[in-house]
This record gives C-alpha cells, sequence and structure tokens, in this order.
C-alpha cells in the first residue's frame, strides 16, 4: 500500500466519525437512562411520548441547520412559531378552515422570514443582531394582538387532527412529519442547487457571487425558508395541545441550538450535518425526562445539556482537524 | 475586428480620483498578454472593466467584436461572452469538494433542480484528466479544496474557467504567496490556455513568472500605457532593466518638479 492508499483510508474511516460519536452518545445516554430508572425507560410509552413531542423542536432545529449552513443564525423563530401559532388559531377559530388557517399561518411565516433576509442583505445587519430584535418585536407584537389571552382551537376529531397530532399505529405523527422533513432538508441541502448555493454561501460568499450565485436571494429564501419552518412547529404545537398560549416557543431558543451544535454543525458555515441534528434533536429533547425520572432534581438538566454540548462540540472540532482539514 | 478585447482611449474616475487616462488596450485571439505596472497603475481597474465589474467614464470598447454599452456590462454579460475572472482568494469554496466547487453556479440538474451528482463528478475526472493534467497526485473529484495546495487550486479554478469555455481568461496575481514549485505549476496551465486556443491577461508584479508564458507585454504607469512589447524583440533582462529605468526616471522627474514648484 502506498502513501496515496493510506491517506485515502484515513480519510473513510475518519469521514464518520461524527456520526458513530452522535450513535454511540445516544445509546449510552439510554442505556443510562434504562438503568436508572427502568420502570420509566423499558417501556414504550416514554418513546412515544418523545415522538410526539421532540419533533415540534426538531424542526426548527433542521431549520437553523440550514440557515447555519448558510453562514447565518435566526434567533428570531421561538416567536415567528408564537405568532404563527396565533394567527393558525385565531384563522381557525374565525372561520373553522384548516387549510385556509395552514396557508394563513405559513404565509405569516414566510413573511417575518423575507423581512429577516432583508435587513440581512439589504440593509447589511449582522443576522445575529437582526433576528434578535425581531425575536422581541414578533413576540410583543403577538401579545398585543392576542391581548396576552390563550386560545382553544377545537380540532378534536378533524381530519386534519389525525395526520398533524395523532398515531400512526404506534407512532406518532409528529414524528413521521420530523422523519420526511429531515429527509427533505438532506436532500434539498446536498442533491439540489439550492442546498449547494447555500453551503457556498457558507463557505466563500465571494466565490459564490463570482460563479454567479444570487447571494442576496438566497440568503432571503433560506431565512423565508426557516420563517415557515417555525410557523410549521406552531401549527403542530396547537394541533398537539389544541391550544394557543402566549408565551409558545419560549424556552425553545437554547434546546434548538443546542440541538444543532449537538448534531455537528459549526457556527462557520460552509458544513451542516443534517442526520447530526436529527439525532442531537432527541438527545437534547430528552434529557429532561430522562434525568427527572432517574430522580435527580430538575436542576440537573441544565448541567447535564451543558457537558453534553462542550463534549460533543470538542469530539466534532477534534474529528474535523483530524481529518486534516 | 480581429481582436478578442479592443479598448481605445478609455477614461475611468472613481469619485474624481482618475484612475484611467486614456487606455489604449487590445488583445487578440490565441494571445497570451501580460500586465505590468506597479500598485495603482490601473491594472486592475483595467481588467474589472472587462470583467463588467466596473464601467468606464469614455472611450470604446469592443469584445468579440460587439461593441460594449458602459451602462449595460455587468459581470454576468461579461460571463456571458466569454470573459472569466479568476482570483486567488475569491475563486474556490474551501470547505466543498472539488466537483461541486467546478459547477457552483453551472449545476447540471434536472427540472426539479436537483443536481445529477454522477454526471458532475464524471465530467469533473474528465476535467481533471484532460485539463488539469493531475496524475497521481492525491487529488480527486471528492477532495475537499483546502486539501489542495495553492498552485493545484489555482489550476482548478483555471480549468474550470477552460472547460465552461472562457475566453479570455483573466489572472489577477494568480502565483501571489505560492511556492517556487507551484508557480510553476501555474504556469503549466498558463501555457495550456494558449494550447487550447483561448487568450489570457495575465496580470502580475513578478515579471519573472509573466515573461516566459506571455506573447506580448504592456507596460502601465498612473492610469496609461507607457511601453508595449512583443516577446521576441526583448528579452527579460531587457524588460526589467527597461522598467527599473523608467521608474527611476519617473522619480527623477517628479523630484525635479517638485523642486522647480518649491524654488
Amino acid at each position: 500500500m502506498n502513501d496515496l492508499e493510506k491517506k485515502f483510508r484515513v480519510k473513510k474511516t475518519t469521514k464518520y466519525k461524527s456520526q458513530i460519536a452522535l450513535i454511540i452518545m445516544v445509546i449510552s445516554i439510554f442505556g443510562l437512562f434504562m438503568i436508572t430508572s427502568p420502570e420509566v425507560f423499558l417501556k414504550w410509552r416514554i418513546y412515544q411520548s418523545f415522538l410526539s413531542t421532540v419533533p415540534i423542536m426538531g424542526v426548527m432545529a433542521l431549520g437553523l441547520t440550514f440557515v447555519l449552513a448558510m453562514g447565518e443564525i435566526d434567533l428570531s423563530f421561538p416567536s415567528v412559531m408564537g405568532m404563527s401559532g396565533f394567527i393558525f388559531a385565531v384563522t381557525f377559530q374565525a372561520t373553522n378552515n384548516v387549510l385556509l388557517s395552514i396557508i394563513a399561518s405559513l404565509l405569516s411565516g414566510l413573511t417575518v422570514g423575507c423581512i429577516n433576509g432583508v435587513l440581512v442583505t439589504c440593509i447589511g445587519i449582522p443576522s445575529i443582531v437582526a433576528t434578535l430584535g425581531m425575536q422581541f418585536l414578533i413576540r410583543g407584537f403577538s401579545n398585543i394582538i392576542s391581548d396576552g389571552l390563550s386560545r382553544t382551537v377545537a380540532l378534536g376529531g378533524t381530519f386534519s387532527y389525525k395526520i398533524f397530532a395523532e398515531r400512526l399505529g404506534v407512532i406518532p405523527v409528529q414524528s413521521i412529519w420530523f422523519l420526511g422533513i429531515a429527509i427533505f432538508f438532506y436532500f434539498l441541502l446536498l442533491r439540489h442547487k439550492f442546498g449547494e448555493q447555500a453551503l457556498f454561501i457558507g463557505d466563500n460568499k465571494e466565490a459564490a457571487r463570482m460563479m454567479g450565485v444570487n447571494v442576496i436571494m438566497m440568503k432571503i429564501m433560506v431565512f423565508m425558508l426557516m420563517g415557515a419552518i417555525a410557523s410549521f412547529a406552531g401549527i403542530l404545537s396547537c394541533y398537539r395541545m389544541r391550544t394557543w398560549w402566549p408565551t409558545m416557543g419560549e424556552g425553545y431558543l437554547m434546546m434548538v441550538m443546542a440541538a444543532v451544535f449537538v448534531g455537528g454543525t459549526s457556527m462557520f458555515g460552509g458544513e451542516a450535518n443534517i442526520e447530526g441534528t436529527f439525532i442531537g434533536a432527541f438527545i437534547i429533547g430528552s434529557l429532561e425526562a430522562g434525568i427527572v425520572a432517574s430522580g435527580l432534581s430538575g436542576f440537573w438538566t441544565q448541567f447535564v445539556c451543558g457537558v453534553l454540548i462542550i463534549v460533543s462540540v470538542i469530539i466534532h472540532t477534534i474529528s474535523k482537524k483530524r481529518r486534516g482539514t | 475586428m480581429d481582436n478578442l478585447v479592443e479598448m481605445k482611449k478609455i477614461h475611468k474616475a472613481y469619485d474624481g480620483v482618475v484612475a484611467l487616462k486614456g487606455i489604449d488596450f487590445q488583445i487578440g485571439y490565441n494571445e497570451v498578454v501580460g500586465i505590468l505596472g506597479d500598485n495603482g497603475a490601473g491594472k486592475s481597474t483595467l481588467i474589472k472593466i472587462i470583467a463588467g465589474v466596473h464601467s468606464f467614464d469614455k472611450g470604446e470598447m469592443y469584445i468579440k467584436g460587439k461593441r460594449i454599452n458602459p451602462k449595460k456590462h455587468s459581470v454576468k454579460t461579461a460571463r456571458n461572452m466569454g470573459v472569466e475572472t479568476v482570483y486567488q482568494e475569491k475563486a474556490l469554496a474551501e470547505k466543498q469538494a472539488l466537483w461541486r466547487n467546478i459547477f457552483i453556479g453551472r449545476q447540471i440538474t434536472n427540472t426539479l433542480g436537483f443536481i445529477n451528482i454522477k454526471k458532475e463528478q464524471e465530467e469533473t475526472d474528465k476535467i481533471m484528466r484532460d485539463l488539469m493534467k493531475f496524475r497521481g497526485v492525491g487529488v480527486g473529484a471528492d477532495s475537499i479544496i483546502r486539501t489542495l495546495s495553492g498552485g493545484e487550486r489555482q489550476g482548478v479554478a483555471i480549468s474550470r474557467a477552460m472547460y465552461f469555455e472562457a475566453d479570455p481568461v483573466i489572472l489577477d496575481e494568480p502565483t501571489m504567496a505560492l511556492s517556487l514549485q507551484e508557480v510553476k505549476k501555474v504556469l503549466n496551465f498558463i501555457e495550456s490556455i494558449k494550447e487550447k486556443g483561448k487568450s489570457c491577461i495575465y496580470i502580475s508584479h513578478n515579471i519573472a513568472n509573466v515573461y516566459p508564458v506571455s506573447d506580448r507585454f504592456v507596460a502601465i504607469d498612473r492610469g496609461k500605457v507607457v511601453g508595449e512589447f512583443e516577446r521576441k524583440d526583448i528579452s527579460l533582462q531587457e524588460l526589467s532593466e527597461g522598467l527599473i529605468k523608467y521608474t527611476e526616471e519617473v522619480i527623477q522627474n517628479k523630484q525635479e518638479e517638485k523642486g522647480k514648484s518649491n524654488e
């Protein structure tokens, strides 16, 4: 075997190092939970619960992965989820028309995404600042128009309820949506022109521009995609609880970012790990339940979550360095 | 009109600062022209006008016999006419695979926009075999750009331009910050542009690099053409001595002018 082959061998084995590390992490976390609280974690029920709650933050983590791949960030999605959930709820209350409500809700998310994109590209505000502002603005806006009051959404028993909130056999449908969107995003990112261009923008904006990529248009569209996916999370949440409440989405910001970073996507752009985000969402989303079931106080959740983020980011960073990159 | 690019009395000023004062420049088909000059001489402005990055204020420009309207000339229209510039830092995305870098912006897709990965990789293999001539260097279509050396990167960018039939290929300081061996690779690519019957405008500070691959040299100073030489008429030594002498004279004249105005 010559040097060249050796070089290639090394590349092939390290290529999936991040993914392998993640799977080991999942197995050890759930293994630990099974040992510490077998009465909970050896039964299907807890997994059924995860499969219906994790997808709501998970789909937003997928969207954020796309935004990060492009070298930008979006902090406004928890508020967009709340606002679009409100629009879904009131449209449904007023018209009783599911399709119309969904369209109205998605449009509101797309609009906010478009505003984010315009602020970042045309005006030139760094995305972290622009979307931070929008996060407050949108939350305030939905509180003003809702008067801070919850809304009940009488969705039970409708056909759409089956699609968005019930189970297919023993599998909660939310998890099927999550899986479907993850697969769609995977292909969109790695097999489609759209995703390739987003990755190039995140990697070297000038090179992308020189090769004819419309950077401004692409950025606006990715922010719009993020807005739409946050709306979708709001709709799923309304279906699950059959209620809209004013703080919907709050608390998701850090969890979603944690899921993305645990999954191996970097802040620097040009890289994204959709499969990692998918797994990362389940790791982050199941921590609290697992820790509480183990008999530890809820205070441990944040501590363990922090440890996981730091450890996984160290693993991802080192494995990238080893790849000679 | 038998020139690929022809510029007549081109003037350009940025916010009142004159960059080009009536430049005449032409490049023929299948010709490599080296542009020489100090920083601020107007080299970059000249090529950016051809590439459509900047417009010009006065004068005439023709590309492939077609008169260019400065108001309508853009990077996009220039590219559609085959003008492609290779900038060292702005050419490639480092974390992406080589084959993606070849086809970015011009992806081979189906009607839904999904990339035909197999086709793009096959074409990349072909490009590497026929244009880059990377043989057994450990670089494949799948290689990530940042594992490539500086010279190889330039090779990828130049080969990409050639694959898409760019004519002329404009190279802006392609050998800057490269080791001697890497410089040699880049010069080989420039020679292959000529072999393929295409033209190249090559800008560099380093006369020793420009000399062996160029057919003609154009020396620019403060927005004007101050000398044009065919390679067959001038040796490298004469050229570099001439340029140094010219610079010294300019400095001397300036000092004299200063002295006069002080008197």
